[in-house]
């Protein structure tokens, strides 16, 4: 790219202008100068341009107006009265925002374009965009421009911005089966992701631990495979919330129900769903993964997909396939001479496949594209090329890297989890680790690259709950969303150390319990309420 | 008061005996629980003063206490209490708490304070004796953590003896205002929450190289000039708010004012108080420890610890003396000079030495004790007898606790309990299995271990995940304490600790989940 000099010495001249440092992730193209407009809350509006795709009446953009004003001005009344406010020469009370293309009830999708454009000058406070999610972004880009002097008054300086995704799938991972997390727990966290531009939201909703999602279909597994069938769970209702909730904010919900293992929970209500284990001759009375050779299985998973198809609007659903053990399946002599009749030998990677195949094709029916854990690639499972593969294990097989080179070879898209489980603690700025991962740095085409399609942040549930969930996140995520967001050549961890910082004290402004970097303060602590 | 032979039950006998429902959290040294249940109605339930008591309705601590503990029992929904009255015969309508000697009902606690209590629960009347308030309290966080609540809102507490008393006298959490500032609020509740543990010292490492929160009286300068900001400041207010508030729970509170390193941030409100650094033979603008050549720094001290002393309650000050660099001092010809004067040659813990045994001098004439960190034994600075050392590095610790001894000081310890240096899993069983007498040393060496503190650096700490970090992890160390030696399966404190971290957040404290799991109430955020 022929702008890389100047690109850098436009980032050095952010670095050294106060009001910037707060933005996180780093936008693509920015410029920005000490010349700086006052704004002034009370005159303060958002306004559509005549023109404008987008309305008075789009729900996205309408809510997002409230949202920013309260995230920005909330504050303001704070500051003491009597105190007659000053004329400043030059003001901007008018963000307009211009959306090209209509689609304000739509969902997110791995498609959306996210580009947005800002331009804040003498003449002009404008938001351009394709689309309200580009809106959205560029929305919450424009609060981090909005700084505040020491006598109260709000500024934002000169600035031109040109700003789009690296990726286009930027998640995060919850999972509400190991601990269950309040419906508040998961709002709040969707809150946190809009503000560090990530745009998908991968609920891994149940697992061996806890089947916390109330099917209407079957609400026996629920009932009996939750920790608590009144108190820990999440009905279809709440499901929608969450969606809705995460669509205002320009994220897609993408729910993974885990199979053929990591489904204990499962079988507390679906009596035979489950393989049973023997020891000997006779059933040990546990349990091992989906029972792969019985009709009924797939007629229970035609029917409970049936319904989450529909529950879940995302195109994409997550179906896990990860860490299926093989021992109860060993041990049990029907699946044994299932093996034998199938002609499968004593290669169980080919009795996971036949059930990972028919459970693609029950959910391709319902015209959905699915995601699914790198095993189901490592065993040679026959997929759809289309299929997304997601690698998680660190070092085995292969290193991520190897993982992420050979996936594409073979022409399937990818996304990148194994560097970024945040629920492994270590002391320390641990979040730099995270943000120097390269998820390109791997030999392969430019073709390959481009099937890379992002990564997410994991926060899986072994130590997890509602009481740690948040310091455990924020801001330790930032990274990854920044990593996923800007350009691969912002990489200077101190200018990111001091945005990260700043950004986090923004986050204690806004509320949010995001832990601290080092050793430090911020202007407003957190405090509980 | 109790039956003697009680006293010969092994311990984890009687956790065994204890049903499951019994989340007893530091083990009693002796429970004797029987199969027989009695139920409790909120509204026909009291806790009183024994007639025979000592303290009576004008002692804030049991006054405050049973209101505390009423509300910690029966939580804060009326709506939730079960039946209004119970068959009589099978129900406790009372607690009659009874303290023996001089209640101690005004006094502060302190580190020969008595915490012993034996608990009778008998229907219709349980009955706590102690010999002291300080053993009240302790009994009655006892007492609430035998009543259980069923599913359907009931509330049960089994007929049984309990006799209690602590292994270790000082049971101390460290809490660092220095590197980050954390609100009054915050250290509050951790007062709240150590005393469901069953903690009794409050460690405020108030001051450190980063900022100054105390605002001293004598010297408003030091917070002025050395604090985050004028709103990251202790008032004398907000410390004797924190003063009373561990009072009324059996806490002491602990100051440190850590010196002669690790005071960067006096500086800045005391002039010439710190040694100028040189760099080439020109001052470089740095800063080092403390200056201890000259008198100034000694008038300063002086007066400071003079206001010290009298804010703080506490028999016992800590003067740090940790991590003291040499290389300013070295390159100062001022001190260079003294040195030679002195005739120290070029040993700067000679120099070191002289500062501190300067300031236990001024801690001594303000009838003051001291608690330093190890290095000032190590750097063989002549202490006063009673000094305590306290012992945080991990390497080798058993060593030290032997040599301290030796010398024949009070000894704390806090090496493998440095809950700021987290890692992956469920690390508070290596806390919990630490066994602090487990040196090389006589039984009277081993006497002089008087407790430990489990410490919470601030590096990465302040009040977004200080509550969290802390609890229940520092529970393990409240246990290893408080319990008996022999109190060490980790299947059964695992059992007993999940649900006691239950308890915690059901009482308000966002204490981390110990694995996979969940709690009837979780904590949901506003």
């Amino acid at each position: 790219m022929a702008g890389s000099t100047l690109w850098f010495s436009l980032l050095l001249a952010a670095a050294t202008a106060g009001p910037a440092t707060a933005l996180w992730p780093w936008p693509q193209y920015i410029q920005t100068s000490d010349q700086r407009y006052a704004v002034l809350p009370k005159n303060f509006d958002f306004r559509y341009h005549a023109g404008s795709a987008a309305k008075p009446g789009c729900s996205v953009l309408d809510q997002a107006f409230q949202r920013y004003r309260h995230l920005l001005f909330h504050s303001a009344s704070d500051s003491p009265t009597g105190r007659t406010e000053k004329q400043y020469a030059a003001e901007k009370n008018t963000l307009t925002i211009f959306v090209a293309t209509p689609g304000c009830h739509q969902l997110p999708s791995l498609e959306s374009v996210e580009n947005y454009t800002l331009t804040i000058n003498d003449e002009q406070c404008f938001l351009l965009s394709e689309t309200v999610w580009g809106a959205l972004r560029g929305l919450e880009t424009f609060s981090q421009l909005i700084w505040r002097s020491a006598d109260g008054t709000f500024f934002i300086n000169k600035t031109d911005i040109v700003d789009f995704p690296r990726f286009p799938h930027r998640g995060l991972l919850l999972d509400t089966s190991r601990h269950y997390l309040p419906l508040s727990s998961i709002l709040d966290t969707l809150d946190v992701m809009a503000y560090n531009k990530f745009n998908v939201f991968h609920w891994h909703l149940v697992d061996d631990p806890s089947f916390p999602y109330d099917s209407v279909t079957f609400p026996e597994l629920a009932r009996k495979g939750s920790y608590n069938p009144v108190t820990h769970i999440y009905t279809v209702q709440d499901v929608k919330e969450v969606v809705e909730y995460a669509r205002l904010r320009g994220i897609r919900v993408v729910p993974e129900f885990d199979t053929p293992g990591h489904t204990l929970s499962w079988g507390l209500g679906v009596p035979g769903l489950l393989t049973p284990c023997y020891s000997g001759s006779k059933p040990s009375g546990t349990f091992g993964p989906v029972n792969p050779i019985l009709n009924s299985t797939y007629e229970f998973m035609t029917t409970f997909f049936l319904e989450i198809s529909s529950v879940f609007p995302d195109f994409y659903l997550h179906l896990g396939g990860d860490e299926v053990d093989f021992s109860c399946w060993k041990s049990n002599p029907d699946v044994q001479a299932f093996m034998k009749k199938k002609g499968f030998g004593e290669d169980f990677k080919q009795l996971e496949s036949l059930y990972i195949q028919m459970l693609l094709n029950i959910v391709s029916a319902y015209g959905k594209g699915y995601v699914v854990w790198q095993e189901v690639f490592d065993n040679k499972v026959k997929v759809q090329p289309d299929t997304i593969i997601h690698v998680w294990r660190e070092e085995a097989p292969v290193n991520y890297l190897k993982e992420l080179e050979l996936i594409t070879q073979a022409g399937f898209r990818a996304l990148l989890s194994a560097p970024w489980y945040l629920n492994r603690i270590t002391y320390g700025p641990d979040w730099k680790e995270f943000y120097m991962v390269e998820p390109l740095a791997f030999d392969g085409s430019p073709e390959q690259k481009a099937l890379v399609i992002g990564g997410e942040a994991c926060m899986w549930g072994e130590y997890v709950d509602s009481t740690n969930l948040v310091p455990r996140l924020w801001p330790r995520a930032g990274a990854v969303a920044e990593r996923l967001w800007s350009n691969s050549r912002v990489t200077d961890l101190e200018f990111a150390l001091t945005r990260l910082t700043n950004f986090r004290c923004e986050l204690l402004r806004r509320g949010v319990q995001a832990q601290p970097l080092n050793v430090g303060y911020c202007e407003q602590e957190f405090e509980q309420a | 008061m109790m039956l003697p032979g009680l006293l010969v039950l092994l311990p984890a006998l009687a956790a065994a005996r204890a049903p499951k429902s019994l989340a007893l959290w530091p083990l009693p040294l002796s429970v004797e629980v029987s199969p027989r249940q009695l139920l409790l109605a909120p509204n026909n339930f009291f806790i009183s003063h024994g007639p025979n008591s000592t303290a009576g309705p004008s002692c804030a601590i049991l006054q405050e206490a049973f209101r505390r503990y009423y509300e910690f029992i029966f939580g804060f929904n009326k709506q939730h209490y079960g039946p209004t009255r119970t068959p009589t015969g099978t129900e406790l309508q009372q607690l009659l708490v009874t303290v023996v000697l001089d209640s101690e009902c005004d006094a502060f606690p302190g580190i020969s304070s008595d915490e012993s209590y034996s608990l009778l629960v008998k229907e219709p009347v349980a009955m706590l004796k102690a010999n002291r308030v300080w053993g009240a309290l302790r009994g009655l966080e006892t007492f609430s953590q035998l009543i259980y609540q069923d599913s359907y809102g009931t509330f049960t507490i089994s007929e049984s003896t309990i006799i209690d008393s602590p292994r270790f006298p000082h049971r101390g959490i460290l809490i660092d205002t220095s590197r980050h500032y954390l609100p009054v609020k915050v250290i509050l509740e951790t007062l709240d929450a150590m005393s469901f543990n069953k903690f009794n010292v409050l460690h405020w490492h108030v001051v450190d190289d980063p900022s100054f929160p105390y605002q001293s009286i004598v010297f408003p300068e030091l917070s002025n000039k050395g604090s985050y900001s004028l709103s990251h400041v202790y008032t004398p207010n907000d410390v004797r708010k924190v003063i009373e508030y561990a009072r009324l729970r059996g806490i002491r509170v602990l100051p440190e004012f850590d010196s002669p390193g690790h005071t960067l941030s006096w500086g800045k409100g005391q002039n010439d108080l710190l040694t100028p650094c040189y760099s080439a033979e020109q001052p470089s603008g740095d800063f080092g420890p403390i200056n201890p050549t000259v008198n100034t720094t000694y008038s300063f001290l002086y007066k400071f610890f003079q206001e010290i002393s009298k804010v703080f309650p506490d028999q016992f000050i800590h003067l740090g003396g940790d991590e003291v660099e040499f290389h300013c001092w070295a390159s100062n010809p001022k001190i260079q000079n003294f040195m030679k004067q002195k005739g120290f040659g070029t040993d700067y813990k000679k120099l070191q030495s002289f500062y501190i045994q300067k300031l236990m001098d001024i801690i001594a004439a303000v009838n003051k004790k001291s608690i330093v960190w190890q290095e000032v034994f190590d750097g063989s600075a002549k202490l006063q007898p009673g000094t305590v050392v306290e012992v945080w590095k991990a390497e080798k610790y058993p060593e030290e606790l032997t040599k301290v001894t030796e010398g024949g000081y009070p000894v704390i310890l806090a090496a493998p309990w440095y809950l700021d240096l987290i890692s992956y899993g469920q690390d508070w069983k290596r806390y919990y299995q630490v066994e602090p007498l487990n040196f090389y040393g006589s039984q009277e060496q081993k006497k002089l271990v008087i407790g430990g503190e489990a410490c919470l650096w601030g590096e990465y700490v302040d009040a977004t995940n200080l509550t969290p970090r802390l609890w229940p992890r520092a529970s393990a160390v409240g246990e290893r304490l408080w319990s008996h030696g022999d109190v060490r399966g980790l299947e059964d404190a695992y059992n007993r600790l999940m649900r006691h971290r239950c308890r915690m957040v059901r009482r308000g404290i966002a204490a981390q989940p110990l694995f996979t799991g969940y709690c009837n109430y979780e904590i949901e955020p506003l």
